[in-house]
């Protein structure tokens, strides 16, 4: 802009003079309040995990079956062992099934009658507290079989996993607009071709973060594993016996009367939060390459 | 029309070879006033006869009974609203996702009625494409927009020839050879629609549907697709619906003009424009309501 075309403008801007707008500085002041104390608070317990837990995290800690009772030393290998065991389990039941479901509702049922008693049913089994899964899989598996397994956990995990799995990918599937399915339709795709090729592709990141959310959800449970898994002071002897997990072990040390039991719960407690926390965030990033690259 | 005579490539998904049937249309009451098309120096290829349809209980059209001419352009127009789109979306039964929906009257296709509860919907679309008002591709890169529609239509092997055909039939060829694996949601807006043409052209559908292909370009992308439909009526018979008059009158053999769910008059594109015969039409073509 020529200098000279700025002569006539008058200095002082009048009534568009700046002011303080106070509802902005109460609303987003509050907003910054929450987020510091949530942060707080989140870093406060990464912080006691990491100053009382560290000292227990060494190689041994990672390789060796627990010492004798109150004894130094050994680790919680057999933990690490079966909680990838259990999540593997869980995995492959409560993913597909609840993929299943979550295209069952968003592009086959519609508003049915069907469709509105699984969304009821999914909606009161998110909020359902995880002792009931365990319940329901003590009673069906373990009683019947004689024995707390690796199995009866892992199912009991699926069920958990199930209904998450099945609203968030609900949820995603509907944000994938339906020109897309238009446009498949109108090639001659058959639905299911629609579905599996188009629909399910476009929310592929969608998905991928639900079952993260959801493998870490089930990674932190204790309570349905108490009645299921049972816990194991060995490596498990087989898919049909019981198993240990990081939970589990967790919940024993801090209980138990041993400082160095103590100092274990929280390096085990330290080692699963990084755990999941690593996992998700490398799962996240492999998605979200592959979706620069192909949408 | 009895299904028994129907070809029987419309009834299964396969690819079978093709069947010449003759159009025997079946005895139906037509309206009384039913304009009569005065295109039939071709056979038609596509029929509705007293085609009603309701979402609910709006009714959306009216006894519209029209004939479309194999390897011609059939323009649509007429005033938002009046059930265009609809008209459109029956020819190919992409209405069938809407739960609400009422139809009464025919949709024959070479003679087969295409509601028929023989004929399978997948199948009718194969052989009838659709553009859309809106680019749609999918989000994936440009090469596999298009070996989607050939893999669905039971395409094996290597699919590079077809893609390049398609491409250059939707003169889009020279702008993205170089960058086929990019995804298409790169493309602009144009280029975006020229790719879904090529992705409705890869299969060669015999006859394509188009919802106003170029309302969502600018005039440049716009004469480049409709010089390209100008030249698809050599393999293809095309229904176009626009609302730009200038457009149906350069690119289209003839023109139906639909006035609130009804078929006001057909007939040779040249003569609607310059010397209709309903007053309607001519208020309409004139501009004097909108
Ligand atoms: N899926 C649907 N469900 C219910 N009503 C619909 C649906 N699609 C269209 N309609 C209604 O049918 C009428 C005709 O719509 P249509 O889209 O066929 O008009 P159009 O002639 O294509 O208009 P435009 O030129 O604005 O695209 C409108 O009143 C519209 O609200
Ligand atoms: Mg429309």
């Amino acid at each position: 802009m020529p200098a000279d075309s700025r002569r006539d403008v008058e200095r002082t801007p009048g009534r568009f003079r700046r002011r303080v707008h106070w509802s902005d500085v109460f609303g987003f002041g509050s907003t910054v309040v929450a987020m510091l104390v949530s942060l707080g608070a989140l870093f406060a317990i990464l912080g006691y995990l990491v100053a009382h837990g560290i000292g227990a995290i060494d190689w041994n800690f990672l390789i060796k079956e627990p010492a004798a009772v109150g004894e130094p030393g050994g680790g919680i290998a057999p933990s690490l062992v079966g909680t990838a065991v259990l999540v593997t389990i869980s995995s492959i039941i409560g993913i597909p099934l609840g993929v299943g479901v979550g295209i069952y509702l968003a592009e086959l049922a519609g508003n049915s009658h069907l469709a509105r008693v699984t969304r009821l049913a999914i909606n009161t089994f998110v909020g359902m507290p995880s002792i009931i899964a365990g319940i329901f899989v003590y009673f069906v598996l373990v009683k019947p079989t004689g024995t707390f397994s690796a199995v009866a956990g892992g199912v009991a995990l699926g069920v958990i996993m199930v209904p998450i799995m099945a609203r968030t990918t609900e949820d995603v599937l509907r944000l994938v607009p339906d020109t897309i399915r238009e446009a498949g339709l109108a090639l001659g795709a058959p639905r299911w071709r629609v579905t599996l090729g188009l629909v399910l592709p476009a929310a592929r990141a969608g998905v991928v973060t639900g079952g993260v959310l959801a493998v870490a959800r089930v990674a932190g449970e204790t309570a349905p594993l108490i009645l299921t898994a049972l816990g194991n002071e060995y490596f498990p002897s087989g898919l049909f016996h019981p198993i240990d997990e990081i939970t589990l072990r967790i919940l024993k040390y801090a209980r138990g009367p041993y400082d160095v039991w103590h100092q274990q719960a929280y390096g085990a407690a330290l080692l699963l939060v990084v755990g999941v926390a690593l996992g998700s965030s490398l799962l996240r990033l492999t998605t979200r390459g592959y979706d620069m690259r192909n949408q | 029309m009895s299904i028994a005579t129907a070809p029987r490539r419309l009834l299964q998904s396969q690819p079978m070879t093709d069947t010449a049937v003759n159009v025997s249309p079946r005895p139906a009451a037509p309206r009384e006033d039913a304009p009569r098309a005065e295109t039939a120096d071709a056979p038609p290829v596509l029929a509705t006869r007293d085609l009603s349809l309701w979402y609910g209980s709006q009714q959306v059209l009216d006894r519209v009974s029209l004939a479309v001419a194999r390897h011609q352009v059939t323009a649509v127009i007429g005033p938002s609203g009046c059930g265009k789109s609809s008209f459109l979306r029956t020819l190919n039964r992409m209405n069938d996702m809407v739960s609400t929906l009422r139809i009464e009257g025919a949709v024959l296709y070479e003679g087969v009625d295409l509601y028929d509860r023989r004929v399978d919907p997948v199948a009718v679309r194969r052989r009838i494409g659709m553009l859309f008002q809106k680019p749609n591709p999918f989000p994936k890169s440009i090469y596999d927009n298009l070996a989607f529609a050939l893999r669905v239509n039971g395409r094996r092997g290597p699919l590079h020839d077809d893609v390049e055909r398609a491409l250059r039939a939707a003169a889009l060829w020279d702008e993205v050879k170089d960058k086929l694996h990019a995804s298409a949601l790169e493309l602009s807006g144009g280029q975006q629609q020229r790719l879904c043409l090529a992705r409705a052209l890869v299969n060669e559908p015999e006859t394509l549907l188009m919802d106003e292909p170029c309302s969502a370009l600018d005039p440049i992308a716009t004469s480049k697709i409709e010089e390209l439909i100008y030249h698809l009526k050599q393999q293809y018979t095309v229904v176009m619906v626009t609302h730009n008059m200038q457009q149906a009158a350069r690119v289209s053999d003839t023109t139906a003009f639909l006035w609130m769910g009804r078929l006001v008059e057909i007939g040779r594109t040249q003569d609607l424009f310059t010397n209709p015969r309903e007053k309607l039409t001519e208020d309409y073509v004139t501009g004097r309501f909108g």
